[in-house]
């Protein structure tokens, strides 16, 4: 018998490539008789673009061909569309203006496409790049996400620069209870954008053979199905069927590819147009530049409170920047995945937000390792803190007070959400009991004592993930379902291909999915092998993103492996002259009830594949099943972290001494890779809360342009991380897991913050909390 | 203008012609396709292209290959394989220290050179060793423990 493995810390069947150089990513690859592209880009934010002279980077050595945005416009490719529509409060659509892949007449950031060069060496583009010369015609530049409307509009059909104005929530009901309140809690904050810098750049190989008129796109794609629609469909680049994207092994995407850019697409349409291979490998300072940047929100917020701090009304104003042009999901990410968590994990009555997206001179803003729930959950759990110390009261006991109880769940908030399953203290309780909280004034003491400032600081998130019930995402302006595929193959010898339409990029799906599918069958993980990223092996997906992966897509394996074994189940009662009733399947063996006869799988899968003594009449050869599993709710991971910081008041350096994740993600089926998913995003959340910050200048110019001026979070700005464990199981999916992507992002910055302003005892400090603000805070906070 | 150098990478000896702008990653991922080493900056901030140079940890990006004549170079490829791992290499599954695997190879070279150069291993060193290695994935946590698993059996 082979021992389960769900639950265990299997060691990642992907690690070994990895290790030993053995990767194959987009730049890895070289095509025989191959062209290399680089794309001229605009220097500045916002101008009119006049003649784009090619004529001396023509005859330049190597020059196979130089595309321009007008050629784009004469060959009326589509623009690059959002995918989510949504509506103002008046009920009018949002404003979409054209994405071009290519800037024709007018560009609108720094970096932005505007003409590609193809040539036989990647050098020989490069330097060809520099001659092509464009005339501009420079245009005041709108850059603050505060100002923006306020600003020149950069586009006729947007005034104001606004791209909707979106609400959610009962405005009068709020107002009221606002209005009447015993206490109001008001805050303002930004929420600072980031630049995702997954560590493998964006890259792309288009691909087309003449012969076959098949176009090949291998893509740095976080959902590969999903550029392939937006090409055919929306670019109208080729047939879907005549589009093959393969996604191979990834460096990292965080969100930033799920998108479909210019760079691939304006690729595949020159590799059509001249016949010829063309890869481009985006250098670092164009990731900078062109990449889909993350949050960058302004707030206001109000929380009302009555005398015994119990809550009873949430107000919120957010502007929202979606930077140039709305990318693939960004219209999604300060609505449905921000208004809508509002809630947080309390019982806040009435809730209501209104959200100003608009549009500004900057790179694309969309979706970034959490997406919208990171700036809900800094939101809440700012105001919820800053209320504690207002109303002098243990900013734990104010949460503890106001959470939603296991006995309240199926729960409705306010802002269109169903939770369905939590219990929020376990894991308030748990992780204050692993951050030691009731031994922290002996700390602080200590610290007082060698001159130092100390702080804790909590955060009580909530997420939901698991995109997305398909009915509800097409209701909330969705342009495509969000269900997700699965291919269980059973090979004729037992051993099994699983084919996922998800894609795995460092989340380690070919050992999970492997485990998952392993431990069904009662087969060992090595017999499992994963297939994904390749739209010319497995059914239609939807990808990789949300925290969806094994909650939707390992689901669509569960069925499709519950489909196998009720096929075997047939065979094996043929097999063994018994009814299909008294056929039970465990561990690994079909057996006749009340009998010693059975059946291995593997003798059950050689049978299904040689059929000679089979139930022909009554069933297919072959042991291949598939699903499509569309979830019925979204999931809702939740649970508590816990900073702790130590300042030293002379310089305003802060170490996190200790930080405490205790997550709840349902059922868990390889906790080393699910707590290697906590480390990395409270990595990214640290970076966000103390490290991270892109900067324009009020031209349009990328302050923050390559990795000597956006701090990423490196070895030795971190600590180790103390990560514990819940679980409630999710109630409405088969594997019962709820995902654990994004939670570390999530859950993360507002700890910090709260945790750095209790040490310094200032209401507020913002993102990133560097050492310099840090130090004037004090400074402030002495004077 | 094209030069000519000769070096030895992972054991063998190469002799090639390159233009002068060559660089050590280039030679390596485009004239020996090594692909292993990896390129995830262009301003030698990232150290995803880590090399051993004459043993030494260094950002192949940032030298030349001219530079390389006469040299060893041990590569990714060339510090151990799959039947045949490097202790460093399979402390980085057995920890878990690595997601996408993008940082892992220059992670890996330059995490060798550090338990090779530093006389005691610990928490700090490692973190403060590994600076100039930037992984976005896994919040480092792993990556000191598999330096530090690693260091010890190095060390035996
Ligand atoms: S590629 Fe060499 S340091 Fe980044
Ligand atoms: S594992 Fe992805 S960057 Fe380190």
């Amino acid at each position: 018998m082979v021992e389960q493995s769900i639950g265990k810390s299997v060691l990642r069947k992907e690690d070994l490539r990895f290790i030993t150089g053995n990767g194959r990513y987009t730049g890895d690859i070289d095509l025989r008789g191959q062209t290399h592209g680089y794309f001229v880009r605009s220097p500045y934010a916002h101008a009119v673009v006049g003649e784009v002279d090619t004529s001396e980077a023509r005859s330049m050595p190597g020059v196979v061909a130089i595309l321009t945005g007008k050629q784009v416009a004469e060959d009326e490719l589509g623009g690059l569309p959002c995918g989510w529509m949504i509506h103002s409060k008046d009920g009018s659509e949002m404003k979409q203006p054209l994405h071009p892949v290519m800037a024709a007449t007018k560009v609108n950031y720094v970096g932005e496409p505007v003409a590609l060069v193809v040539a036989d060496s990647f050098d020989e583009a490069k330097n060809a790049a520099e001659h092509v010369s464009v005339d501009y015609e420079e245009l005041p530049a709108v850059v603050s996400t505060a100002a923006a409307q306020s600003g020149p509009d950069i586009y006729a059909e947007a005034p104001g620069n606004t791209c909707y104005q979106w609400e959610l929530g009962e405005k009068a009901a709020t107002d009221a209870a606002i209005e009447g309140a015993a206490h109001v809690t008001r805050y303002s904050l930004t929420n600072n954008r980031l630049i995702p810098n997954a560590l493998e750049p964006r890259a792309a190989i288009a691909d087309f053979n003449r012969g076959t008129e098949e176009l090949t796109l291998y893509t740095t794609s976080q959902n590969p199905h999903l550029a392939r629609l937006i090409l055919t469909a929306f670019v109208q680049i080729a047939p879907e069927h005549k589009l093959r994207i393969i996604a191979p092994d990834v460096g990292g995407g965080f969100g930033s590819k799920i998108f479909v850019y210019s760079e691939e697409t304006a690729l595949a349409w020159a590799s059509m147009k001249l016949g010829v291979a063309i890869k481009w490998t985006a250098e670092r300072s164009e990731s900078f530049l062109a990449d889909a940047h993350g949050r960058d929100h302004v707030s206001d917020a109000e929380l009302a409170m009555d005398e015994e701090g119990n809550f009873l009304a949430l107000r919120v104003k957010t502007t929202a920047n979606m930077g140039a042009y709305l990318s693939t999901f960004a219209s999604a990410v300060p609505t449905y995945l921000y208004g809508t968590l509002l809630a947080g994990q309390y019982k806040t009555p009435n809730i209501y937000v209104e959200v100003d997206s608009v549009f500004t001179n900057t790179a694309p803003v969309d979706a970034y390792r959490g997406a919208g729930r990171p700036e809900a959950t800094f939101l809440v759990e700012r105001i919820v803190d800053l209320a504690a110390k207002e109303l002098g009261v243990d900013p734990a006991e104010l949460r503890r007070k106001n959470m939603i109880q296991p006995a309240d769940f199926p729960y409705q908030t306010p802002v269109a959400l169903e939770y369905d399953i939590g219990d929020y203290e376990v894991s308030l309780n748990k992780a204050l009991e692993m951050a030691d909280y009731a031994g922290f004034a002996n700390r602080k003491a200590d610290s007082e004592a060698n001159g130092k400032l100390r702080g804790i600081g909590l955060s009580c998130y909530i997420e939901a993930c698991g995109l997305a019930p398909s009915a509800l995402a097409g209701a909330l302006g969705a342009g495509v379902g969000l269900w997700e595929s699965g291919e269980v193959r059973v090979n004729p010898t037992g051993s099994v291909t699983v084919l996922t339409g998800t894609h795995s990029h460092g989340q380690g799906h070919e050992t999970t999915f492997a485990q998952l599918v392993a431990s069904r069958f009662g087969i060992s993980v090595d017999d499992v092998e994963v297939v994904h990223g390749d739209t010319g092996k497995m059914d239609f997906g939807l990808g990789t993103y949300g925290s969806r992966s094994l909650s939707v897509g390992g689901s669509a394996l569960s069925v499709a492996a519950d489909k196998v074994v009720e096929k075997g189940r047939k065979i094996a009662a043929h097999l063994l002259e018994g009814d299909v009733d008294n056929i039970d399947f465990e561990d690994g063996e079909f057996r006749l009830k009340e009998s010693n006869r059975s059946k291995t799988f593997q003798e059950i899968a050689f049978a299904a594949y040689v059929p000679h003594d089979y139930p022909i009449e009554e069933l297919e050869p072959g042991l291949a099943e598939k699903a499509f599993y569309d979830p019925v709710n979204f999931t809702y991971p939740a649970g508590t972290h816990i900073c702790e910081v130590e300042i030293d008041p002379e310089t305003g350096v802060t170490e996190i001494t200790k930080f405490t994740a205790v997550d709840d993600f349902g059922t868990i089926i390889n906790p080393m890779i699910v707590e290697g998913q906590v480390h990395g995003g409270v990595a990214q959340g640290i970076g966000q809360a103390m490290l991270e910050q892109c900067v324009y200048d009020e031209s349009g110019q990328l302050q923050t342009g390559s990795f000597m001026d956006y701090c990423m979070p490196r070895a030795d700005d971190l600590p180790n991380f103390t990560v514990g464990m819940t679980t409630t199981v999710c109630t409405h999916n088969p594997v019962g897991a709820k995902g654990c992507g994004e939670a570390g992002a999530i859950g993360s910055p507002p700890a910090i913050i709260n945790a750095i302003t209790d040490a310094v005892g200032v209401r507020d400090i913002s993102m990133p909390a560097t050492p310099e603000k840090v130090w004037r805070a004090i400074q402030e906070q002495r004077a | 203008m094209s030069i000519s150098v000769q070096l030895n990478v992972n054991g063998k000896s190469v002799k090639l012609d390159c233009p002068a702008n060559t660089t050590l990653v280039d030679l390596i991922r485009e004239r020996l396709e090594l692909t292993g080493t990896h390129v995830g900056c262009d301003t030698s901030q990232c150290g995803a292209c880590t090399v051993h140079l004459n043993g030494r940890a260094v950002k192949s990006c940032t030298i030349l290959a001219a530079q390389c004549e006469g040299a060893e170079v041990t590569t990714i490829e060339g510090l151990g394989d799959t039947d045949n791992l490097h202790p460093m290499q399979e402390a980085f599954r057995e920890c878990h220290g690595l997601q996408c695997g993008f940082c892992t190879p220059g992670m890996i070279m330059s995490a060798v050179d550090l338990v090779h150069r530093e006389p005691s291993i610990n928490e700090r060193v490692i973190r403060e060793g590994l600076e100039g290695n930037i992984c976005r994935c896994t919040g480092y946590h792993n990556i000191v423990l598999a330096v530090e698993s690693a260091a010890k059996k190095m060390r035996n």
